[in-house]
């Protein structure tokens, strides 16, 4: 091996899938060495109780995040813009559940 | 049809007994993950045990449960592979303290699951059905030990010098000990002539290639195997299996018939 040997194992970020049609959902993270090796262990840290059909794994480090200094430019300009929520619509009964 | 009752405790034993060893991890693995991951293994493995033993003891009759099956039986009668119960350490005598190495857990589990997928597999056409049911369900448990014991054998085998050293003596030490997967007791005879069991030894081709490939791509020698053939499935066992026996059941024969 040419690269050095790492201390520690990266940082992984589990998404766990509860059902077909649904959607992956970040349920933790966990140390280990790739990412079959993170598969496995996320398989026996969190599907233990049939949590799920499907599981991502994506190196922490992967993941690009906004910063808590961020939000006042981010996310308070959304907070005085009402209208964006469809509230302000009937919705006609055959379209049932949105 | 029903299988021979010492075919399943063969069965049952194997189980049971790996499954009590490897829960000797819990609260003391090498990670969090791999602690749960082997905690999971052992209950997948104590699950099978029951299954097994209550179709066992429905056919034994007499009052024989599950129970009375796992903690009221002595050495001479169980009727596992003496590769189940060794410790996790190098060989030494039962009373003598030591550390458990992670590498003899691996190969271990290793040896025993890649026989466990061909013997699992093949029972699931077994003429008696409630055994063919517990091998489909065994066997989706096993497949799983097999992927996670293969993966961190190849990790250890290719990995740094003292992985690389501690997962080839695990090897050595225990190869042997396989050798009694191929060498037919008479409850598996009887179980082969009724058509409810399977030959073990026509499997040993298969076998062998699963842990030829393994121990290849995990740059480990497969050492020559020889000597000693272990008796544990006649029920004649190591010095280990009192031990285990001893704390497993301590508790069931301390407060008989207790229940939650």
């Amino acid at each position: 091996m040419s690269t050095p040997a790492l201390k520690e194992w990266p940082l992984w970020e589990v998404f766990v899938r509860s059902k077909q049609g649904l959607e992956h959902k970040h349920c933790g993270s966990l140390h280990a060495s790739d990412s079959e090796h993170a598969l496995q262990m996320a398989r026996d840290v969190y599907t233990r109780r049939q949590e799920g059909v499907s599981i991502w794994v994506v190196p922490s480090a992967s993941i690009s995040a906004s910063e808590p200094n961020d939000k006042p430019e981010f996310f308070d300009p959304a907070s005085d813009k009402v209208y964006r929520h469809p509230t302000f619509y009937v919705i006609p009964d055959e379209v049932g559940h949105m | 049809m029903n299988a021979p009752i010492d075919y399943l405790l063969h069965l049952a034993d194997n189980a049971l007994i790996l499954g009590q060893r490897n829960a000797e991890w819990c609260g003391h693995g090498p990670i969090l993950e791999e602690d749960i991951a082997l905690a999971n293994n052992s209950l997948d493995l104590i699950g099978q045990a029951r299954m097994l033993y209550q179709h066992a003891a429905q056919l034994k009759g007499g009052g024989a449960t599950e129970d009375t099956l796992a903690y009221f039986r002595d050495v001479p009668d169980f009727r596992n592979y003496t590769l189940c119960e060794l410790p996790h350490m190098p060989l030494m005598s039962a009373t003598a303290q030591g550390d458990r190495d992670f590498a003899i857990t691996i190969v271990r589990n290793f040896l025993y699951s890649s026989l466990m997928v061909l013997v699992w597999d093949q029972l699931q056409a077994s003429k008696d059905t409630h055994l063919a049911a517990i091998a489909a369900k065994s066997l989706k448990e096993v497949r799983y030990h097999l992927r996670h014991s293969r993966d961190w054998l190849l990790r250890l085998g290719d990995g740094t010098a003292e992985s690389h050293e501690r997962a080839q003596n695990a090897i050595n030490q225990l190869l042997s000990y396989t050798q009694e997967f191929w060498a037919n007791s008479p409850q598996e005879t009887a179980a082969v002539a009724n058509g409810t069991g399977i030959n073990t030894v026509t499997l040993q081709n298969d076998w062998n290639q699963i842990v030829n490939e393994a121990l290849q791509e995990a740059t480990l020698q497969r050492p020559d195997e020889g000597g000693f053939v272990p008796t544990g499935k006649h029920g004649v066992h190591s010095e280990h299996l009192g031990f285990v026996l001893a704390e497993m059941q301590s508790l069931a024969r301390t407060h008989p018939q207790a229940t939650w």
